[in-house]
């Protein structure tokens, strides 16, 4: 992020005492919103709104109030323990409490309390460092000042004050009232990082038991007093409305209480879920499909294949000049890479329940943008942002579907039948209504001189753009028609790899299918088609994949030193008898990824990937057993696409359904999984998301290496790689 | 109808032909057995009847009525099942949203089998999907509870 002066904002820290003794630090922290940093949109100044609560009780139990939303990535744990360590608490102290939504959360990262970017650890790390450390400057003045010594010599530990010359100690608990009294420090001093007592350490999550004995509340399990649930009939075809209804079958089933038509289809609301399920598939509907009724999946690549000859390309990167790189080229290579539509399928289909009241509206959900959602809900019922409370619940997977558009119907709902309402969408509902992957056709073509080096490199991509989609919800803006959206090329316009000559365009189609974030989001798409399209390089070149590569990371040595920890651990070069390894290292979020695939390639085509070694760094670390999981579920997350992700759509229908057709890697087909972390005090790079862009091309590279085939579609397609 | 859940007798007004699933969590409230795909594809929904492994969604009710039912909630009530042990030993979950249904799962296995190999493992717990990715911690977990025994 770029310095800007006129963006800067002031830090404020503000203790208050409330209600049974506790003492509560609020923040107000400096905030650039994504907006500003690439549009350079300037918002209007916040009041004061202070975040990143931090509660210390009299029983010295402290509590993080943590905004961002737990969808699996241990946000309400890695946070917590930022605290812990600079408040000198101890750990078994700490525990976490679910934020609402409001501005007052917002994560520095966006300026918008979104969860998502892998950016929780990124955005609240400084702030969270420098409140627990104001509050421990208050708390040590506080007992300094009882004892009449000076402050510089006391120390914190252990959720208490010691003063050593005198061997008298206060615990945090009985100092919170004299501590209220004192003007927070401007400027508290952080600890030295080689004092951290939790972070850099695994810590256990605080949310496993409720994870575990069936009590913790996701949004589905969530029940209010006097609630109905409604499913909803949508149009199977994209787009597709409502023509005619005849409901009186559906209002026969026992337990169903009202049919309310909505923009998205048809609810039924009932009792509980199974009356409402009954009630919605006796309802009879016709449809006007609209005009993605003509839209089929083959269309669809073929608009990509014309776009790409046709199309306006918007230049996302340009170093050198093309045409002069291709003119030394001793060997050029040309390929089309192809990456399809994806669901995101979160184990928890989606689901909001709102209670709607006379001026003021409840919501409980799974939300990764719940802000956003209370600013839309104020909105719909004219009410003031602050008589909407959005309640987050745990999220049954997030991986960036879970923005909250699916809180609208149950507002509506709930407005119409004047009582609290659960909206339930089914698997189905789920597979069919999703923000998809966008998918990415992508022109490639390279050369490589005399010595195997690459003199140009040019990468026209074409997808749909993400923002156009979502980012006047989200953000407040979308790019326009004419400006590059970066998450189409990101990866692709930061390809890391020596060449003087690189140019990367992206042409937008506006196919009409809905796309949204998918976890690692461009990338996702971008390290498949660059890290394999440098393997067909290295393959042209006569050179080993791993060392090719870092012969032109010389400006990248991040990149090289994960590349470098990954083939080190893996035994690259030597892999076990029967599998073939291939290799790939992907830069995402501000952190850097290395992973060695082991697969090996049966006659029939299957393949199975028997071992992964990731290498990753990420800069300095919270909690290295979170990032060590964030890596193996990244892996699994990019290897099920890689093998099987793929929708399609007929008519204007998606097609999948379903587990049985839209199919998930499962324990039998798990490989080993090895992580290793590169040592850094670089700043934080993300994790949630990181580990999901290397899979894909690493095990097409290792089916290359063991078939001298190259996938350049994704997904792999056994029938195409059989050789009996 | 009579339900016997986690030692506990219920009565339910429900149709018959209800899920067992939606019985559970509407009706009775407990709501630790989730609902993931309505078809036993993914195993989130996964209850014991009278020792077995079921998937609830695809129970209608009547064929557990009489039976001893037990759900997530009632394999202790204080974290000190042997696999809930072994589950926070491991850092098994993340979301969370599956892990009931592959805890239920791995209890039927370990009771059938206290010394499970990979291959036994693999074919008792693959028909519970994780799309958060646990599955080599859920390994890690199962053959800890197993070595340490109780189950």
């Amino acid at each position: 992020m770029t310095e800007n002066p006129k963006l800067a904002r002031r830090w404020f820290l503000k203790a208050t005492l409330v209600a049974g003794g506790t003492l509560v630090f609020g923040v107000h922290l400096p905030i650039v919103s994504r907006a500003e940093e690439r549009f350079g949109i300037e918002p209007p100044l916040a009041d004061f709104h202070p975040n990143a609560f931090i509660k210390i009780a009299p029983s010295g139990k402290v509590t993080v109030v943590v905004g961002q939303a737990e969808m699996g990535q241990g946000v309400l744990t890695s946070l917590p323990m930022i605290v812990a360590d600079e408040l000198e608490v101890e750990w078994s102290n700490v525990s976490y409490e679910q934020g609402p939504a409001g501005k007052e959360f917002a994560n520095p990262a966006f300026g918008a309390q979104i969860t998502g970017g892998s950016a929780s650890v990124k955005g609240f790390f400084e702030p969270l460092r420098k409140s627990a450390a104001a509050a421990r400057e208050m708390l040590v003045s506080a007992a300094a000042a009882q004892w009449g010594v000076p402050a510089e010599e006391c120390r914190a530990r252990n959720s208490e004050v010691f003063h050593p010359t005198s061997r008298r100690t206060a615990k945090y608990g009985t100092l919170l009232d004299a501590a209220s009294k004192l003007v927070p420090p401007a400027e508290p001093k952080l600890k030295d990082p080689k004092d951290f007592r939790y972070i850099g350490k695994s810590v256990k999550r605080l949310d496993t038991p409720e994870k575990v004995n069936g009590s913790g509340i996701f949004g589905m399990d969530v029940k209010v007093p006097g609630m109905l649930t409604a499913t909803i009939l949508r149009s199977p075809v994209i787009g597709g409305k409502v023509a005619a209804v005849d409901d009186s079958a559906a209002k026969a089933v026992k337990g169903v209480r009202n049919v309310v038509g909505l923009d998205s289809g048809v609810a039924v609301v009932a009792d509980n879920y199974w009356a409402a399920k009954k009630g919605r598939d006796a309802l009879r509907v016709t449809w006007n499909d609209g005009p993605m009724k003509s839209v089929s999946s083959g269309g669809l690549y073929q608009a990509s294949v014309d776009a790409a000859k046709n199309g306006k390309g918007i230049e996302a990167k340009k170093v050198g000049d093309i045409t002069a790189g291709r003119s030394k080229a001793a060997k050029t290579i040309e390929a089309i890479y192809w990456a399809p539509y994806l669901a995101h399928a979160t184990m928890e289909p989606m689901n909001a329940t709102a209670d709607v009241r006379a001026d003021s509206c409840e919501v409980w959900s799974g939300i990764q943008a719940q802000m956003v959602v209370q600013s839309q809900v104020a909105k719909e019922l004219g009410i003031p942002v602050e008589k909407v409370k959005v309640n987050n619940t745990l999220l049954g997977g997030g991986f960036g579907r879970r923005l909250g558009d699916y809180v609208m119907d149950a507002v509506r709902l709930s407005k119409s039948v004047g009582k609290p309402v659960k909206v339930v969408w089914t698997r189905e509902d789920d597979m069919h209504g999703d923000f998809y992957r966008p998918s990415s056709y992508n022109v490639m073509s390279a050369g490589i001189d005399g010595s195997g080096k690459p003199v140009f490199w040019q990468h026209r991509i074409v997808s749909p753009s993400i923002m156009a989609t979502l980012g006047p919800g989200l953000f407040g803006f979308a790019p326009p028609p004419d400006r590059l959206d970066d998450s189409a090329t990101e990866g692709a316009h930061t390809l890391p790899y020596d060449t003087e000559n690189l140019f990367v365009d992206w042409v937008r189609i506006d196919p009409g299918v809905p796309v949204g974030f998918w976890r690692s989001v461009g990338s996702s798409h971008t390290a498949f088609s660059t890290e394999c399209f440098l393997d067909e390089l290295a393959a042209a070149a006569k050179k080993d994949p791993l060392e090719f590569r870092l012969s032109l990371l010389t400006k990248h040595p991040r990149h090289a030193g994960a590349l470098k920890l990954a083939a080190e651990k893996a035994g690259w070069g030597k892999p076990a008898a029967g599998t073939f390894q291939g290799i790939a290292v992907h830069e995402s979020f501000d952190s850097f990824v290395a992973e060695v695939a082991e697969v090996s390639v049966g006659a029939d085509g299957q393949v199975r990937v028997h071992r992964v070694v990731c290498a990753v760094d990420c800069g300095q670390v919270v909690n290295p057993d979170t990032v060590k999981a964030q890596m193996e579920g990244a892996i699994v997350f990019g290897l099920t696409a890689a093998l099987y992700g793929e929708i399609t759509i007929k008519d204007g229908r998606v097609q999948q359904n379903n587990f049985y057709d839209y199919k998930m890697l499962r324990m039998n087909e798990m490989p080993k999984v090895e992580v290793y972390i590169v040592p850094s005090a670089e700043k934080h790079g993300g994790v949630g998301e990181p580990g999901t862009p290397p899979i894909a091309p690493a095990v097409v590279n290792a089916i290359f290496a063991a078939t001298g085939k190259r996938v350049r579609q994704l997904p792999i397609r056994p029938e195409e790689l059989k050789t009996a | 109808m009579k339900l016997s859940i986690n030692r506990k007798e219920y009565e339910t007004e429900a149709d018959p032909n209800t899920p067992l699933l939606w019985v559970l969590r509407d009706d009775i409230g407990l709501t630790g057995t989730k609902f993931g795909c309505g078809v036993a594809q993914c195993g989130a929904c996964t209850v014991h009847v009278n020792g077995e492994a079921k998937r609830s969604c695809v129970t209608p009710v009547k064929a557990a009525a009489g039976k001893e039912i037990t759900t997530i909630e009632g394999i202790s009530s204080d974290l000190s099942h042997p696999l809930q042990k072994a589950w926070i030993a491991e850092d098994v979950p993340q979301c969370g949203y599956c892990q009931s249904g592959q805890i239920m799962s791995a209890a039927i296995l370990l009771k059938e089998n206290k010394k499970p190999t990979d291959t036994d493992i693999d074919h008792a717990m693959s028909g519970i999907i994780c799309r958060c990715g646990t599955y080599n911690r859920i390994r890690a977990a199962i053959k800890r509870a197993a070595m340490e025994g109780g189950v």
